[in-house]
């Protein structure tokens, strides 16, 4: 049904700007209101920037160490130990067949005497060598697969490469990437579980404090209602307080991450430098910033939301 | 349509299952017209205005105000309902940590008016019931008549055709009372229907109003406009 008006409002403007008019004049008071409570807003948002910087920081760290094991795939080397009937010319032929094959980034050849020149020369076992009859080293061919290529594709050329005719045995030394790889999935996995519980607690947290201030604020939600205003109208300030503490929470969050990123930049460039490696720190980029501040804002406001639908309909006029 | 409240048949409970607190209640109120509701503690005179402010919905019979039944309003539309009528209650519901001006702002900002239109309605408003130059004011600054007149002001800003008025005098000393009773009639005047809640008999006795009298959820007296009232018995100095 629709209600005739008893007046008529000549002075209403259009609808949309009624509309905007309001949500920014809520907008801004419920930023002042919060402003004038400066410690209470500060711990708030502190709780949320404090459980939001955790998970992002963890992601952060992810992303360093999944950047330092891409830079090792690099210096994978896979070895084709080829069997004692292939002579010199194919072998040097198959290296230089495998070289312009995709994902391949190069492939050398390297003889039996050769093989055996560079094992007398590395292992010190120069003059037992002397002894024996016959030179009991294979020919080699070493292929360092191209970088661009994933953990799983490396092990299906290296499979690939393993059922070649003239491939005795192939090797790569991989187990240890292998496991790197399966704790960085591991942590990945344990960022998000992480997340989505801190995610909870801000949820949690943005809730209980705008249940308290629902409480306190009872007396005018009841005589808002009696004079008329909409739910809406009554909830949209308490909405705005949690959509402020996501920003709040966020931006702190991002600056904390920051921080501490800043503050171990130079430690962990130390490290890498003793490692011959230029590897330094990455930080939050831009938009994972903006990304943290908008989980705050919908946290913030979903917090709120789940609040205020639950109590709001506790204070009704009687 | 000459009637801006009719009740037709109106019984209400307290609560489910409760004792009644309305039996049967017929009655109208024509368009302009300035009634008092009248009767001791527990007559009824609250859940009356309770009804016709839809903060409770009667068990059986039919509440029409400005044509409108409000057994057919839902839930979501009630407060688009309230918007149309001026309530003003014995306790003020000020909101005290807000200005006079803020205060009677309210319903228009509910509403969307711009700032503007805010700004004159509310001096308007202030000026009706000798307001104006208060607005920056507090409502705990104020006395306790000059809070009612502010509830008042807040009340007829938007211009309602309906105003109900809950034990308005109720908080207020013989002084102040008859100053918020002067404000109603001179808005009656000018053709805004009132009907007040009251049991300030000594109060409205001389006022040349219609009166409801309420007894035990039931209407045993209803004097029309100009009846000629016995003077009440005078009593303990």
């Amino acid at each position: 049904m629709s209600v005739p008006p008893l007046d008529t409002a000549p002075e209403r403007p259009v609808w949309i700007q009624r509309w905007s008019q309001e949500h920014a004049r809520v907008l801004l008071a419920t930023l002042g209101r919060l402003c004038r409570e400066p410690v209470s807003t500060f711990m708030t948002a502190a709780v949320v920037g404090i459980t939001l910087a955790l998970p992002a920081a963890l992601h952060v760290l992810v992303k360093n160490v999944s950047a330092i094991s891409y830079s090792w795939e690099g210096t994978l080397q896979a070895s084709l130990f080829l069997k004692d009937s292939v002579t010199p010319e194919r072998g040097r032929e198959l290296a230089q067949r495998l070289t312009g094959r995709s994902g391949v980034a190069k492939a050398s050849y390297i003889s039996r005497e050769q093989s055996l020149l560079e094992f007398r020369q590395l292992s010190g076992f120069g003059e037992a060598l002397d002894l024996l009859s016959d030179n009991p080293l294979p020919a080699v061919i070493v292929v360092t697969p191209g970088r661009e290529l994933p953990q799983h594709q490396i092990t299906r050329l290296l499979d690939e490469l393993a059922r070649l005719p003239e491939v005795e045995v192939a090797k790569l030394d991989q187990k240890w990437l292998e496991r790197l790889y399966a704790i960085l999935s591991i942590v990945q996995r344990t960022v998000l579980i992480l997340s989505a519980l801190l995610a909870l607690a801000v949820l949690v947290t943005v809730g209980n404090t705008i249940r308290l201030d629902i409480e306190s604020r009872r007396e005018e939600i009841v005589v808002m209602k009696l004079i008329g205003a909409p739910d809406g109208f009554i909830r949209r300030p308490f909405l705005y307080t949690g959509f402020w503490y996501g920003v709040l929470g966020g931006f702190l969050a991002w600056v904390l991450v920051d921080t501490a990123l800043a503050a171990l930049a130079g430690p962990a460039h130390n490290l890498a430098g003793l490692y011959d490696s230029s590897f330094q720190l990455a930080g939050l980029s831009w938009r994972s910033g903006v990304g943290l501040l908008a989980a705050g804002v919908v946290l913030g406001v979903l917090g709120s939301a789940w609040t205020v639908g639950r109590h709001m309909s506790r204070y009704e006029p009687g | 349509m000459t009637d801006i409240v009719h009740f037709h048949n109106v019984s209400h409970r307290y609560g489910d299952s409760g004792a009644a607190s309305l039996t049967e209640v017929t009655f109208r109120v024509a368009r302009g017209e300035m009634a008092f509701i009248t009767g001791a503690s527990g007559a009824g005179k609250s859940t009356l205005l309770r009804l016709v402010a839809l903060l409770t919905r009667p068990a059986r019979g039919e509440v029409v105000v400005n044509g409108v039944n409000l057994s057919t309003v839902p839930r979501g539309k009630i407060p688009e309902y309230r918007q149309q009528i001026g309530l003003i209650f014995q306790n003020f519901n000020l909101l005290n940590d807000r200005t006079v001006h803020d205060n009677v702002a309210l319903p228009l900002v509910i509403r969307g008016y711009d700032h503007r239109a805010i700004g004159r309605r509310v001096r308007a408003a202030l000026d009706s019931v000798g307001l104006l130059g208060k607005e920056r004011l507090l409502p705990l600054m104020l006395s306790g008549g000059e809070q009612q007149r502010v509830g008042i002001a807040r009340a007829i800003v938007t211009k309602p055709m309906l105003l109900i008025a809950d034990e308005p005098t109720g908080n207020l000393d013989p002084k102040m009372a008859r100053e918020v009773m002067q404000v109603f009639e001179r808005f009656n005047q000018v053709g805004v229907s009132v009907l007040v809640a009251t049991h300030a008999i000594d109060l409205i006795k001389q006022l040349p109003h219609r009166l409801i009298h309420l007894h035990g959820g039931r209407i045993r007296d209803d004097e029309p406009m100009g009846f000629a009232r016995p003077a009440a018995p005078a009593g303990p100095a």
